[in-house]
């Protein structure tokens, strides 16, 4: 049996400019939970000149406040067991876009979150990525970015190694695609470890953008992945235990 | 069939689309002018015109599937997806889909590929665009048209940004219509 367990993030209202805050305005519900504690994280985020800021974040299981389109879209998401290889229980998006309302939802959540915080560039990761970051950023007009495996993305290009379970890849990001100050958002499908986000992140601000999220429709928290973002936040829709 | 050409001419927008595609020199080797619509997405504007003007053409074509090849496929295919009400359904390279597909192969320039395609994604009646970046020989394409029409889809048009010289005079590939919105930057 396999248990899906509704997530939001909450991060409430900033008086700065670029902080998000959830799209309700509500203040951060506490509700007890049957199986799990909330866990609560606190980032501290120094903005570009000095001035100090301070979000909170809180993953929430079972949230009675969820957005009721949640439900819709983790039902859309096939488990494919050992894909691929023996073990791995694969999280497929792919039954999720063949259902265009839960689709639609899904980009809907997103877009909603991100629409008018200066968002300027939406960065995803190959391939599924870019299955997702094209239509968000076409709503919240941000341009997109590919970030590819190594040797697709034609002329300059700067790399970021990261490490796999065994061995390592890498991504690639084109040269002058992104600029010194641009706002970014990464998008992935799912984060599990988080190497791949965070060699995605260290792209971005290796050329002076500052990375404002991180967003993937599905995390696997056991796999901790959320603390490998260099204390940057985290958006999800559904989780995965 | 290039869409300056039917229905669009003089259309401003696909002159900026145009113009904000790239030309890389000799990649993935010497000989080849790449095209590279990564520029394009990075104009918010002409990226938007982009799909914009294939949601126009196929709003009201009854397609009920939108079917994107593998990697650039998927940049445009979902928002036209979206726009229209269809599902998106990804073609991909071999083992990247899990659970059951059904494979076809293609002849490269040296040697073969091959698409892939999940099971049950695609029902039998159902009218499908097939959408990439580019077409050059069509290979690809007339894979991605195969797989398709053996789950007893319809293939209702291909459509792709930028049309190869190679691709220029067909406006059928494997006797499905083709559309392109450019032909390529010198």
């Amino acid at each position: 049996m396999y248990v899906y367990k509704c997530v939001s993030i909450y991060s409430p209202p900033s008086p700065s400019l670029s902080c998000l805050s959830d799209h309700h305005n509500r203040p951060l519900p506490c509700v007890p939970l049957s199986e799990s504690n909330p866990v609560v994280h606190l980032r501290e985020t120094r903005k570009r000149r000095g001035s100090f800021v301070v979000s909170l974040s809180a993953t929430m299981s079972a949230c009675k406040d969820q957005d009721p389109r949640i439900h819709g879209i983790k039902t859309k998401i096939r488990v494919v067991p050992n894909f691929p290889k023996p073990g791995i229980m694969f999280q497929d998006i792919t039954t999720l876009l063949l259902d265009p309302k839960a689709f639609k939802d899904t980009i809907d959540l997103f877009v909603e979150r991100y629409k008018g915080k200066n968002i300027s560039v939406v960065a995803g990761i190959e391939a599924r990525g870019f299955i997702f970051g094209p239509p968000i950023a076409l709503a919240i007009g941000a341009k997109f970015v590919p970030l590819r495996k190594p040797r697709k993305l034609p002329g300059k290009v700067i790399s970021e190694e990261y490490i796999l379970e065994y061995g390592r890849d890498c991504l690639e990001m084109h040269v002058g695609a992104v600029e010194p100050g641009d706002r970014a958002l990464v998008v992935d499908d799912l984060i599990a470890t988080g190497g791949t986000l965070c060699a995605a992140m260290n792209l971005l601000e290796r050329v002076g953008a500052e990375v404002v999220e991180c967003a993937c429709v599905i995390e696997l928290p056991e796999l901790k992945g959320r603390d490998r973002l260099n204390g940057k936040p985290l958006y999800i829709l559904v989780e995965y235990h | 069939m290039f869409a300056g050409e039917n229905g669009l001419q003089g259309d401003p927008r696909l002159k900026a689309i145009s113009e904000a595609i790239r030309v890389v020199p000799h990649f993935p080797k010497p000989g080849i002018m790449f095209q590279d619509i990564t520029t394009l997405l990075l104009d918010h504007k002409a990226f938007k015109d982009t799909v914009d003007i294939f949601v126009d053409r196929y709003r009201d074509m009854g397609i009920s599937v939108v079917a994107g090849v593998e990697a650039r496929g998927f940049m445009f295919g979902p928002s036209i997806a979206l726009a229209i009400g269809a599902k998106f359904v990804p073609l991909r390279k071999p083992k990247k889909l899990p659970g059951e597909v059904i494979s076809e192969a293609y002849v490269l320039e040296y040697g073969t590929d091959c698409l892939e395609m999940h099971v049950g994604a695609v029902q039998r009646g159902e009218r499908a665009l097939v959408i990439d970046d580019l077409i050059a020989t069509g290979g690809t394409l007339c894979a991605a048209i195969k797989l398709l029409e053996r789950v007893g889809a319809e293939v209702v048009e291909c459509a792709c940004v930028i049309g190869l010289p190679e691709a220029k005079g067909q406006c059928r590939l494997n006797g499905k219509p083709l559309y392109i919105l450019v032909e390529p930057r010198k």
